[in-house]
């Protein structure tokens, strides 16, 4: 993996944006779906598909692809913005999300779109999951294999149990080939995590596991880049990176707010900005990055 | 098969041996199991191949979802445990990873049914047929003595479908032989009287051997009774049993199960839908296990030889 220069930040950053605005638009179009965690989230999915993992959108079951195993499916809206930003499919289909006969269901269903690993929405399914295709891929090319499994984490499904039987065995099994990644947005659908069941000291707990624990800050792109390479470079142990994100990123009055968990633009909380204009705002605001650029629908 | 010292041999013994030909045969067979290695007979596998075997600890909604992972890179992973755990506890991550998924993963539920024992009701799997024969894409595999296991899990080892695969605990009467016909979706004719049948009954799993005995009663008295064993439960051979009813016009089911939603509620679907005729269900009538000796518990529930020869005399009169 190359490291990062201002020039190459820069385009991420740019592309992210993108991918935002993308969200934002299916979710419109959808009526229905996931806000806060899919644009939480755009920084780590742009800097996993347009710098770090091995992959081929013409070829998405390339058998050396790295793998990507989304476990909260809930945040699928950014996988397929994402893929479809990078070539998996046409942008078009991207406002068929959670429609009769669409390729992008509501949660994701891996017979429905190569690529897709492993259905997922039902939650803490994800990382045994990547336990097992590590476990296998040990079996066949030995602990040298140089494929590469990361694993998307919600930190709300920290409170499922099966997550941690397989924090136990990726532990056990000294997986190295693993990264996981924590979308830790502090919040849920019903409320902030450390008040529904509190996750800190939450590094702790996985560095009593045995796993290597790195912090980020998740918008960063020298950060989330840097965290890989340095879960790779770590030998004997599979590697978590606790990602501090912000909920509802890029969209003011979505940031850090519980209430945009599962409500697309139009239907939520509507305090800060009346129901019929929230999505209006929402792209207007990314499109000026913020008002840091003038949109160039203006 | 009728004299009382008969060879005797727990199912579960014969997924034991199958599986070390299946991985002798396949080097993507895995094996995985809940910290029930020996119990359910997956130790002659992890010992002869330690590299394929992986020991989750007690944790059986990991075991099934390592296991779809593995599925995912190529293998063929069977899963151990008892049926009461596995698919007792992990349902859900069955469903979603394995059966919505279709990833081939093959679930070995030991211990299943009442004759588990002094163990008790906790331990005795009555309800895990309906669990897994409701989910699309699952194969379900009952079989009805250790050398049909082998066999069975020899064949499962090559299909592409999720399968469930039902074991017994109790030493079971070898009434199979290595040239008995195993295939899955076929049943099998095991008893089958000179005259037209009067009473068929269908039976799966450990209980066959007691359905077998009770027709043989039957033809001592001159009433013929046709057995079949259906170790497939899903997929279910439609044609045999139709037949059988056509044949006989009264159907008795026998199963070490839950009657609501197991092997003979499959029965009765396939009946009512195309060729309805009395039938009696054998099995647990909607309630828990409790400790004792298998003998103890198959007559206290109603499972026993003097119960199926009840219950084929009740059709024969509802004729």
């Amino acid at each position: 993996m190359q490291s990062l220069n201002d020039e190459k930040i820069k385009w991420l950053t740019e592309k992210a944006n993108e991918i935002r605005q993308s969200i934002i638009e299916m979710l419109i179009e959808a009526g229905s779906g996931h806000s806060a965690g899919p644009l939480g989230m755009a920084d780590i999915f742009t800097a996993l598909f347009f710098h770090i993992m091995k992959h081929d959108p013409t070829n998405p079951l390339w058998a050396e692809r790295d793998r990507l195993i989304l476990s909260n499916g809930h945040i699928c809206p950014v996988l397929y913005a994402t893929m479809a930003h990078s070539g998996y499919f046409p942008l078009e289909e991207l406002k068929t999300l959670r429609k009769f006969g669409s390729r992008l269901q509501g949660h994701p269903h891996r017979e429905y779109l190569p690529f897709i690993e492993t259905s997922s929405g039902p939650l803490g399914l994800g990382l045994s999951q990547t336990v097992g295709m590590c476990l296998a891929d040990r079996i066949d090319h030995g602990k040298y294999s140089n494929k590469q499994f990361y694993c998307l984490l919600s930190d709300g499904e920290l409170e499922e149990g099966n997550t941690w039987e397989g924090v136990m065995l990726g532990g056990k099994e000294r997986l190295q080939n693993i990264t996981a990644i924590i979308d830790r947005n502090n919040i849920q659908i019903e409320g902030y995590t450390e008040d529904i069941m509190p996750l800190e000291p939450l590094a702790d707990k996985w560095k009593a596991f045995n796993w290597h624990v790195q912090m980020i800050d998740g918008h960063n792109f020298d950060q989330i880049v840097g965290a890989v390479g340095e879960a790779q470079a770590v030998f004997d142990k599979p590697s978590i990176i606790i990602a501090n994100t912000i909920p509802g990123k890029g969209v003011s009055f979505m940031e850090r707010r519980w209430q945009w968990h599962g409500n697309p633009p139009g239907k939520g909380p509507e305090d800060v900005v009346p129901k019929e204009r929230q999505g209006k705002e929402a792209i207007k605001e990314l499109r000026t990055l913020g008002g840091k650029i003038k949109s160039e629908h203006e | 098969m009728f004299d009382a010292d008969m060879e005797q041999v727990p199912i579960r013994k014969g997924f034991g041996e199958g599986l070390v030909i299946a991985a002798d045969r396949d080097k993507n067979v895995i094996g995985l199991c809940a910290d029930l290695t020996e119990s359910t007979q997956m130790h002659f596998f992890a010992k002869k191949y330690p590299e394929r075997f992986v020991q989750v600890g007690v944790a059986e909604q990991n075991l099934v979802t390592v296991a779809s992972g593995m599925a995912a890179m190529g293998k063929i992973p069977f899963t151990s445990s008892y049926a009461m755990f596995s698919p007792g506890r992990n349902w859900e991550q069955i469903r979603t990873t394995i059966c919505y998924n279709d990833r081939k993963v093959v679930i070995v539920g030991s211990h299943a049914g009442i004759s588990v024992g002094p163990d008790g009701g906790t331990h005795q799997a009555i309800e895990d047929i309906a669990l897994m024969r409701v989910l699309p894409n699952m194969t379900v595999i009952s079989p009805c003595d250790a050398i049909e296991a082998k066999k069975a899990t020899i064949a499962i080892a090559k299909t592409k479908e999720p399968t469930y695969i039902r074991l017994a605990r109790e030493k079971t009467p070898i009434i199979t032989s290595e040239d008995t016909p195993f295939e899955i979706g076929k049943a099998q004719v095991f008893f089958a009287p000179p005259m037209t049948p009067q009473v068929g009954i269908v039976a799966t799993g450990a209980l066959v051997h007691k359905a077998i005995v009770a027709a043989q009663n039957f033809a001592e008295k001159g009433i013929s009774v046709k057995v079949l064993n259906i170790s497939s439960i899903r997929p279910l051979d439609f044609e045999a049993i139709i037949n059988l009813a056509k044949e006989a016009g009264a159907i008795v089911s026998v199963e070490e199960h839950q009657i609501v939603g197991g092997f003979g509620s499959a029965v009765a679907e396939v009946l009512v839908q195309n060729y309805p005729v009395p039938m009696e269900l054998i099995g647990v009538h909607d309630k828990f296990g409790q400790s004792g000796t298998p003998d103890e518990l198959l007559e206290h529930y109603h499972m026993g030889i003097s119960h199926i020869e009840k219950a084929v005399e009740k059709v024969l009169g509802r004729k």
